[in-house]
């Protein structure tokens, strides 16, 4: 008989802190259904989560929301994760947080912040965030962190409303202060499904964009790193979601509910277990919905006999529900899935209406 | 896709890891890792070697021939090689101070 093959050890752990936002940005990932702020973990659940993310041999805690700020015992769980051993990574709108609340962070140990900007034309960030004013507390609080001496990654959500202002972001990245940027497409999950028609950059937008993040690596190599996450409506080949379902990170949710990735709710069957009930290792090792699509086993065809089928692992489970119907068949964005020519008759709907925005 | 190196490493660079890079040890990923924003290396015996001495105090030159001592046998230009590579490496991403 074969052994089971080993249970890989996770490198990141996303921990949703609240669902709770300031913001209203109408590409927004989370689910439609949002946990309230009575059913949040307490503090001592995240201390205890942090420590045995680490001894599953997960090095960084990526701090996350909803607006993370919107905590106010942030302080003590950037603590507990340093204490952990963890690298920690704050994600936040900066809106909210202020320049206290970073120095107490910075003392407890925090390792690097990721601020998301919107535009680099203000009125537009503001248009599009929903909020007035939310531009200048950005930039504000990108200067505090550089200040404090913290690395800063910008954050940019690319879309129609902003995909021709690249070139702008990265300068205002670099005039920030930042060591990194990240020029990241929408991908389409959650509230940024609803707004999809609204968000849908053309396919020209798309491939002067692409050329556009090639030109300043060149450019600004040394200075500043460009990551980049591809618009993958318009790719040929899927992306390696998560590095592959179950294999390199998890997601707990505010309410203590533990995802392979951020988005797996919307499959339907799969059975999440709650950091409440189980420990961490139990969940990883044992929870059907990690084990669900862990490996290659899972596959069909054309994935089961795909070269790439260990680099791409099929690509996204989600998206192979959400436009296939089927979360077991290869992501129709590869150009092998016979769904395949639903993405472009996806990518083609593009219509200029209104954003509908989140109201929390 | 190779990338040209742009950092200069001089003999009397004073590399160190900025903040917000970590050198770790971790039992469950089997050993020496760099933590980085968004980035995880991991570390092999001869990066780990220079990436330790990379404190801020002392210069290339001292570090090629602290590691040249402990290390006997490796011909020096070789060591010195191996380190303007590691070190110019992550300098131009952001991982090393000089």
């Amino acid at each position: 008989m074969l052994a089971p093959a080993p249970v890989p050890a996770p490198l990141g752990l996303l921990a949703e802190l609240t669902h709770r936002c300031p913001l209203g940005c109408p590409y927004c990932s989370n689910p439609l259904a949002l946990d309230d702020r009575a059913s949040e973990l307490d503090t001592a659940s995240w201390v205890r989560v942090f420590r045995e993310a680490a001894g599953l041999g997960v090095l960084q805690v990526h701090l996350s929301g909803g607006e993370p700020a919107a905590r106010r015992d942030l302080p003590e769980i950037v603590k507990a994760a340093r204490d952990a051993g963890l690298y920690s990574n704050l994600i936040t709108s900066a809106v909210g947080l202020t320049p206290k609340t970073l120095t107490a962070l910075a003392d407890a140990g925090l390792d690097h912040v990721q601020i998301s900007i919107q535009d680099a034309q203000e009125k537009s960030a503001d248009h599009i965030a929903g909020y007035t004013g939310a531009s200048a507390r950005k930039r504000a609080l990108a200067a505090e962190v550089v200040k404090l001496g913290l690395p800063l990654t910008v954050n940019m959500v690319v879309h129609r409303a902003n995909i021709e202002r690249i070139e702008e972001m990265v300068e205002l990245a670099l005039g920030l202060g930042a060591g990194r940027v990240e020029i990241a497409h929408v991908q389409y999950y959650g509230w940024a499904l609803k707004n999809r028609a609204a968000l849908m950059p053309s396919r020209e937008q798309v491939d002067a964009a692409v050329a556009t993040v090639e030109m300043l690596r060149a450019k600004h190599h040394g200075r500043i790193v460009i990551d980049a996450v591809v618009p993958d409506y318009y790719a040929r080949f899927p992306k390696p979601c998560v590095g592959g379902w179950g294999r390199r990170s998890l997601n707990v949710t505010p309410a203590g509910k533990v995802l392979p990735c951020h988005a797996a709710e919307v499959i339907p069957g799969l059975e999440f277990w709650n950091v409440r009930e189980h420990s961490l290792v139990d969940i990883w090792r044992s929870s059907p919905a990690f084990n669900a699509f862990r490996g290659t086993d899972w596959m069909q065809e054309p994935c089961k006999s795909c070269a790439l089928k260990e680099k791409d692992f099929g690509g996204c489970r989600c998206q192979a529900f959400l436009i296939a119907g089927d979360a077991r068949v290869a992501d129709p964005v590869c150009h092998l899935s016979p769904h395949h020519a639903l993405v472009a008759d996806l990518a083609a709907v593009r219509e200029d209406v209104a954003y509908s925005y989140r109201s929390s | 896709m190779s990338e040209q190196q742009t950092a200069l490493v001089l003999p009397t660079s004073h590399p160190r890891l900025p903040r917000g890079v970590r050198l770790t040890h971790n039992e469950a990923q089997g050993g020496w890792v760099l933590l980085a924003p968004e980035r995880v290396f991991k570390a092999d015996t001869v990066a780990y070697e220079i990436l330790k001495r990379c404190t801020g105090e002392a210069s290339v030159d001292e570090i090629v021939d602290d590691l040249a001592k402990a290390f006997a046998g490796a011909p020096r230009e070789r060591i010195h090689a191996d380190v303007v590579k590691l070190i110019g490496g992550l300098a131009d991403k952001k991982l090393l101070e000089l």
